[in-house]
């Protein structure tokens, strides 16, 4: 079981910041995600999009300010759990809580954050046949770990850039790839396109184009696709996994059975301290809601700084808050 | 004012005045008409949560830009007649199209 004093749901921009302002209270993080990299909306939907109105960056790209977050709490040393959604939060006799995720990863911190923007980033499924019962039995919708894959007979699904990314990496790793697309162009990155395009004609993967695949079999685990061509025939083909890659949408997930009160998708918090309705449980950034709520970034700092403070107290009961700015202290690390 | 028709997943099927000369887009029109549409990237053809079909009048809409491309290249229920509600300016050539949601409605919890 993992311990911490604050385990902070969504590794998004407002959750990293937190492990900044719990740092300098000498509060320990640990941050779970459902993806499996940092950064929420910013990495996920606009990496390369240039942002204005972070104070003190006249413009920054997303995944810049991303990466300087990381460097800005690198020195707090916080712990991560990615590619795991937090499912459950049960509530101990002595006020603390264990955190279960999808994997069945536990954590026992004394409080929790949540800062789970606009909720777990799930996977577009596309209309297949028993898609959904052969997940995690050779369907899966996010490459982990590509070493899984080595060796193995592998169909990817979808057009965009994560499709040709992997379709490319996967080449080196499985034994074959093939990758099957509703167009016959691909608007990704072009120099990708090109890749896929020359690996197809040099017989290293295949490459179906204007089809989808419509159904799939297997006897307990996946074995075979059915793919439509644009003139109906149906054609099958034998794999040991489907990676379906259409890119990821937000829902809210099992936030909404944690016993918070929920207004319209978000959580109602106090704005003293932005606490929610339970006890140790906090909200900030896109997740949260009150009176005059704006959903940017820098409103979601500023939350994460009034959290920790409140935070401090349910995780040194005994001791008295004496606070200071970071230039008279410095970042005192771990 | 102009006239467009739009149908929900459940298929009922309201029509709709709009006026063409604000420069609203479809994504919007929809919002204020109180569609369960997520739009979570605020019209920058970046989330694909406002994708509809266009059942009637796809011809008379521009053309779609790369960007708008794109983003449906990676909606797995995309078809020939896709588009992006927030790529679709309101004029008068919008005048008696029909339009069907597809994306995902938002989540509402009482
Ligand atoms: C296209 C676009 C442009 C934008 N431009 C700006 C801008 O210029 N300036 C600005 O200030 N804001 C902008 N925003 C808004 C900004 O991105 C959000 O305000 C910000 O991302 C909120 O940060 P967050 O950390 O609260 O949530 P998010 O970034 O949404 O991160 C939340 C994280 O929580 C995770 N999560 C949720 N539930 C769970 C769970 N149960 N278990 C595990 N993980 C979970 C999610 O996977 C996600 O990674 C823009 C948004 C978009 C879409």
């Amino acid at each position: 079981m993992i311990t911490t004093d604050i385990c902070i749901i969504g590794a998004g921009p407002v959750g990293l910041f937190a492990v900044f302002e719990a740092g300098l209270l000498k509060m320990r993080c640990h941050l779970v995600d459902a993806l499996p990299q940092v950064g929420g909306q910013l990495s996920e939907i606009y990496p390369y999009k240039p942002i204005y109105d972070i104070p003190g960056a006249p413009e920054i790209k997303a995944q810049e300010l991303v990466d300087n977050l990381k460097k800005q709490i690198a020195p707090f040393a916080p712990t991560f759990t990615l590619g795991e959604r937090v499912e459950t939060i049960e509530r101990q006799e002595d006020k603390s809580f264990i955190v279960t995720t999808s994997d069945h990863t536990k954590i026992h911190c004394k409080v929790i954050t949540i800062a789970g923007g606009l909720g777990c980033f799930e996977p577009r499924k596309p209309a297949i046949e028993q898609l959904e019962a052969f997940e995690g039995k050779g369907v899966t919708y996010m490459v982990k770990d590509p070493e899984l894959f080595r060796d193995k007979h592998i169909v990817l699904a979808g057009g965009g850039d994560s499709a040709l990314d992997w379709t490319i990496y996967l080449s080196n790793v499985a034994k074959s790839v093939t990758l099957v697309h509703r167009g016959d162009t691909f608007r990704g990155a072009p120099d990708s396109a090109e890749k896929v395009f020359h690996l197809a004609e040099a017989g290293k993967i295949n490459l179906v184009l204007k089809s989808n695949i419509v159904k799939i079999n297997g006897n307990g685990k996946l074995n075979e696709v059915l793919i439509e061509g644009s003139d109906k025939t149906v054609t099958t083909m034998a794999t040991d996994y489907l990676i379906p890659l259409f890119g990821l949408s937000p829902k809210l997930g099992p936030i909404a059975d944690w016993g918070l009160n929920i207004d319209k998708s978000a959580i109602s918090v106090n704005t003293f301290d932005y606490s929610t309705n339970i006890e140790g449980i906090y909200a900030i950034g896109d997740i949260n809601t009150y009176p005059g709520k704006l959903k940017l970034i820098l409103c979601g700092f500023h939350e994460s700084a009034l959290m920790a403070h409140s935070a401090f107290k349910h995780v040194y009961p005994n001791q008295r808050l004496s606070f200071k700015y970071t230039t008279v202290n410095g970042v005192n690390a771990f | 004012m102009i006239n467009i028709t739009v149908l929900n997943k459940a298929g009922e099927e309201r029509e709709l005045e709009v006026p063409e000369d604000m420069g609203l887009n479809l994504m919007e029109i929809l919002k204020a008409n109180e569609y369960n549409v997520l739009a979570t990237c605020g019209g920058m053809a970046m989330c694909g949560t406002c994708h509809v079909q266009v059942l009637e009048g796809m011809d008379n809409l521009a053309a779609h830009s790369d960007a708008e491309l794109d983003m449906l290249d990676t909606l797995p229920d995309a078809e020939s007649n896709s588009r992006l509600a927030c790529q679709l300016r309101v004029d008068e050539n919008m005048h008696g199209a029909v339009f069907k949601l597809c994306a995902e409605e938002d989540v509402e919890v009482a």
